[in-house]
């Protein structure tokens, strides 16, 4: 089966070219093509995972995309080993029952086809990320994907601020990006080779030395920071919500944002060689999870208070790997997907029924629309991790980790140093707690109260539905392959790599689990007692009027960029480059023409029409040639 | 005899067969001067002839042919001048210059 | 100095005068009649230079078919008379004669160096079999080539010339 594996990506982008050049003459419009595709590649993950389960080695398939005479070569391969067989299963999963919830979502859309082909394309992209073995290779997925989000949310580009904020994604993405490539080309010198095991080889000996993997781990973290929607580079993730819900619910939720985790668990030997790598994640990671929780709690639009719930979760995922926990942070990543997917495909739900994205314009639809309350109920919950629901086991996990490394007696040697772990652990708890105030504060503007909007909402299309009870499923049951419960740590067997290995049966930290707990139900009390009545004359925060500024213009860091950055290229550096394109390369390419044309101009007048002096100049250039011939060659 | 008499004198032919057609205006005149030039290369033929004492005897045959293509040429030519004289009443070459810029 | 040579310089002296007033005659129909005595020098020539056949056929030809023909031409071309008609401008004409006298220059400077002390010796006057035969035999494919060329030149001629 994982000799398969190498036409999941395959299938999605031949859908991809299917529906773009013939999209509109296809049944269906294209859409069931993309989705065959993808549930194709679903199957063969699922079967791949299987065997992976069942205990196998990694599968290797390499070859040469472009061999140069020196001997160096562009290498092309996959790896399939239980951590690509894990996020397979999740990216073919997730984007299978987006592309169902579009057919319903995206319904009469003017551009229905262009989105299901843009759909496919990401999703192989990821997927080429998720698999590639060597990191040029990870490049081109993740380029891929950048392209794929900029045109996803621009997909209404009619609208100004739409434009912009896909723009505003697609070039912050591109700052950390410049980092990555760095990155690669650091250990692309240091390694000689581009495959992520020769460097992870290359690491693991010693051959590098470790200022080297220091500079190189630094730099392929900005592309994560970038991608993942870390401090400083987080801000392009709540603009991005200018998309279509599916789009939100794929891209900035579950898939290419968690590229940039994925990408550190990818080459977390590499990560774990350098100290001072580590304490940057984690405290980056920290930063982050911390700001957007607060960030948070004073959005009015339901999707933005997801995108800042998704960046502090990644946040999360990065923070659990930061500390050493390699299993955990993955397997946050593998529960987020489920739960954060159905609460972004829920609020889609919501948007469709109340024509809005504003909880002011929401209330008391838990009685018209019960599915939706059910399956959005889920997913919150399992957001703020109460027990025994998916995110629940892998946030407690994370915060085990924190706390082993950061009070306790950790596992194995980690390069973090302990208080940095402290002060992940701390953090934790308190985005915990304003995790749980958020997410009750969503529920009850959203399904408490009383009706505030206008027209009749009611439930979505059967297309729509089915995902979300899907998701639900997920979102509960997803954590139990990482938990006690069920068999000795599955989860973490399934992705160990000879590297990494697997650390046995998970050991709870009673405490820890109580009290993250306890401070969940604490924020989830405090949500329920101040919102329960529906949306407050004046929102509460706003007693604090600092503070509420400072939030509301989230943290002023939009300013600063704006300021410091887009005005100075914009207003100068742009117009500059304008001038010189226009006047001095297009002026060498037109002159060239005006040129030849003046040239011609004045040559024309050879032809005089009369044959006489064509004669003329005939017995002058024979009376030349001859004289060049016999004197000069002759001699 | 030198060789160097008839070629001389060829050439001689030649160069006022070329002064002929750059400074005459009227085209039958031209086409005299282009019939002197012709006669100029079939002595030259003739003279190498002569001089190499050819068994093919080609210097002679080639002239004979140059007399024949001459003919040809100035049928068609004078053919050409009496039809430019019917449409515009010149056989001034001057005037005829429609493939000028 | 033979006989050969100064027969050969009387006539080279008239041909070459008949042909410098071919060029310059202010009269078409005397630049004709100068044209006759050019060919006719040229056929002495020839008969000097052991080509009988040839000087026949120059008579022949070119004073009886082709002059003939130009004269018919000046006719139907109402024959204009005088310089300023017949002439290009002054101009032009020094241009002509300065690139006609670089041509002789060249001409005679190249075959001065190539052939300067070479003589044709004497020989027997080529009978007409053996250029027949040279014709018949080795050039017979160009012989062919130019009848289709005359022919086409006729009916050439005709298609151009009708009045129709």
């Amino acid at each position: 089966m994982e000799r398969l594996a190498w036409l999941v990506p395959a299938l999605t982008l031949a859908a991809w070219a299917l529906i773009l050049l013939l999209g509109k003459r296809l049944p269906g419009k294209g859409a069931p093509f993309g989705i065959l595709a993808v549930g194709a590649g679903w199957v063969i993950s699922l079967g791949i995972l299987a065997r992976v389960i069942g205990g196998g080695e990694a599968y290797h398939l390499r070859g040469e995309w472009a061999p140069f005479a020196s001997g160096f070569s562009i290498p092309i391969g996959i790896t399939v080993d239980g951590l690509a067989a894990v996020l397979l299963v999740v990216v073919t999963t997730i984007s299978l029952l987006v592309q169902v919830y579009s057919v319903g979502y995206m319904r009469g859309d003017k551009r229905y086809v262009l989105f299901f082909a843009n759909l496919s394309l990401f999703t192989s992209g990821m997927l080429i990320v998720v698999l590639a073995d060597n990191l040029l290779f990870l490049l081109v997925g993740w380029e891929i994907m950048g392209i794929c989000s900029y045109l996803l949310i621009g997909h209404w580009w009619e609208d100004q601020a739409n434009a912009r904020a896909a723009i505003k994604a697609f070039l912050v993405t591109r700052v950390g990006d410049i980092g990555f490539t760095l990155g690669i080309f650091v250990f692309f010198w240091a390694a000689k080779s581009f495959e992520i095991e020769r460097i992870v080889a290359g690491v693991e000996s010693g051959a590098i030395s470790g200022r080297t993997v220091t500079l190189g781990a630094v730099l392929l973290f900005c592309g994560a920071i970038g991608k993942s929607g870390q401090f400083p580079l987080h801000v392009w993730l709540p603009d991005a919500m200018a998309g279509p819900t599916p789009v939100s619910a794929l891209i900035h939720a579950a898939t290419m944002v968690a590229a940039g985790v994925f990408l550190v668990a990818r080459m977390f030997p590499v990560f774990e060689a350098s100290g001072t790598a580590m304490n940057e994640i984690a405290v980056i990671a920290s930063i982050t999870m911390l700001i957007a929780a607060l960030l948070a709690l004073v959005q009015d639009d339901i999707k933005r208070v997801l995108a800042y719930s998704t960046v502090s979760q990644l946040a999360y995922m990065m923070a659990g790997l930061g500390v050493g926990g390699y299993e955990a942070g993955v397997f946050h990543l593998f529960t987020h997907a489920f739960f954060k997917a159905l609460l972004f495909l829920a609020a889609g739900s919501l948007i469709h029924a109340v024509h809005s994205n504003n909880m002011s314009a929401m209330g008391g639809l838990a009685r018209v629309m019960p599915w939706t309350f059910r399956t959005f109920t889920i997913g919150a919950l399992a957001l703020a991790g109460v027990f025994p629901l998916a995110g629940f086991w892998s946030k407690d996990e994370i915060l085990t980790e924190a706390w082993n490394l950061g009070f306790g007696t950790p596992a194995e040697h980690v390069a973090t140093s302990q208080g940095i772990a402290q002060i992940v652990f701390v953090t934790g708890i308190v985005t915990a707690f304003l995790t749980a105030v958020y997410v009750a504060r969503m529920l009850w503007l959203t399904f408490g109260g009383a009706y505030r909007g206008a027209g009749e909402p009611h439930e979505p299309d059967g297309f729509m539905m089915l995902p979300l009870v899907l998701l639900a499923v997920g979102a509960a049951f997803a954590g139990l392959v990482g938990s006690p419960l069920v068999g000795e740590n599955n989860f973490g067997a399934w992705i160990a790599t000879p590297q990494l290995p697997a650390h046995g049966a998970v050991i709870v930290n009673w405490g820890v689990a109580v009290g993250a707990t306890a401070v969940a139900a604490l924020g989830i009390g405090l949500g329920w007692s101040l919102y329960r009545g529906g949306l407050p004359e004046r929102e509460y925060l706003t007693r604090f009027p600092l503070l509420y500024k400072t939030l509301e213009r989230k943290f002023f860091l939009d300013d600063l960029y704006e300021q410091g950055i887009v005005r100075p290229v914009v207003g100068a550096l742009a117009p500059a480059t304008y001038w010189f394109d226009q006047r001095v390369i297009d002026g060498a390419v037109n002159g060239t023409a005006i040129g030849t044309r003046q040239l011609a101009r004045g040559l024309r007048h050879l032809q005089t029409g009369q044959a006489q002096w064509y004669a003329a100049a005939l017995f002058v250039g024979v009376v030349g040639l001859a004289v060049v011939a016999v004197q000069v060659v002759g001699r | 005899m030198p060789l160097l008499y008839p070629l001389v004198f060829a050439a001689f032919l030649f160069s006022a067969g070329v002064y002929g057609v750059l400074a005459r205006r009227n085209a039958v005149m031209v086409l005299m001067s282009v019939e002197l030039m012709l006669n100029a290369v079939n002595v030259n033929l003739v003279a190498f002839s002569a001089y190499l004492k050819d068994q093919l005897l080609s210097g002679q045959v080639f002239a004979l042919f140059v007399v024949a293509v001459a003919a040809a040429e100035v049928g068609i030519g004078l053919a050409i001048v009496l039809l430019i004289f019917r449409n515009r009443e010149t056989v001034n070459i001057d005037e005829v210059d429609l493939l000028r810029w | 100095m033979t006989g050969q040579e100064v027969a050969f310089l009387a006539l080279a002296v008239v041909g070459g005068f008949a042909g410098l007033l071919v060029v310059t005659s202010r009269n078409v129909v005397h630049a004709a009649l100068w044209l006759v005595v050019a060919l006719s020098s040229i056929a002495g020539v020839y008969l000097l230079l052991a080509a009988p056949f040839v000087a026949f056929v120059q008579v022949i030809i070119y004073v009886g078919a082709i002059v003939v023909l130009i004269l018919f031409g000046i006719m139907l071309t109402r024959a204009p008379v005088g310089r300023r008609v017949l002439d290009n401008t002054l101009r032009a004409r020094v241009g002509a004669l300065v690139v006609g006298a670089g041509v002789f220059v060249m001409l005679t400077w190249f075959m001065a160096e190539a052939w300067g002390g070479k003589r044709i010796a004497n020989q027997a006057a080529t009978t007409t079999d053996a250029l027949g035969l040279a014709i018949f035999r080795n050039y017979v494919l160009p012989f062919e080539a130019v009848s289709v060329l005359l022919l086409a030149a006729l009916i050439g001629a005709i298609v151009l010339a009708r009045r129709d």
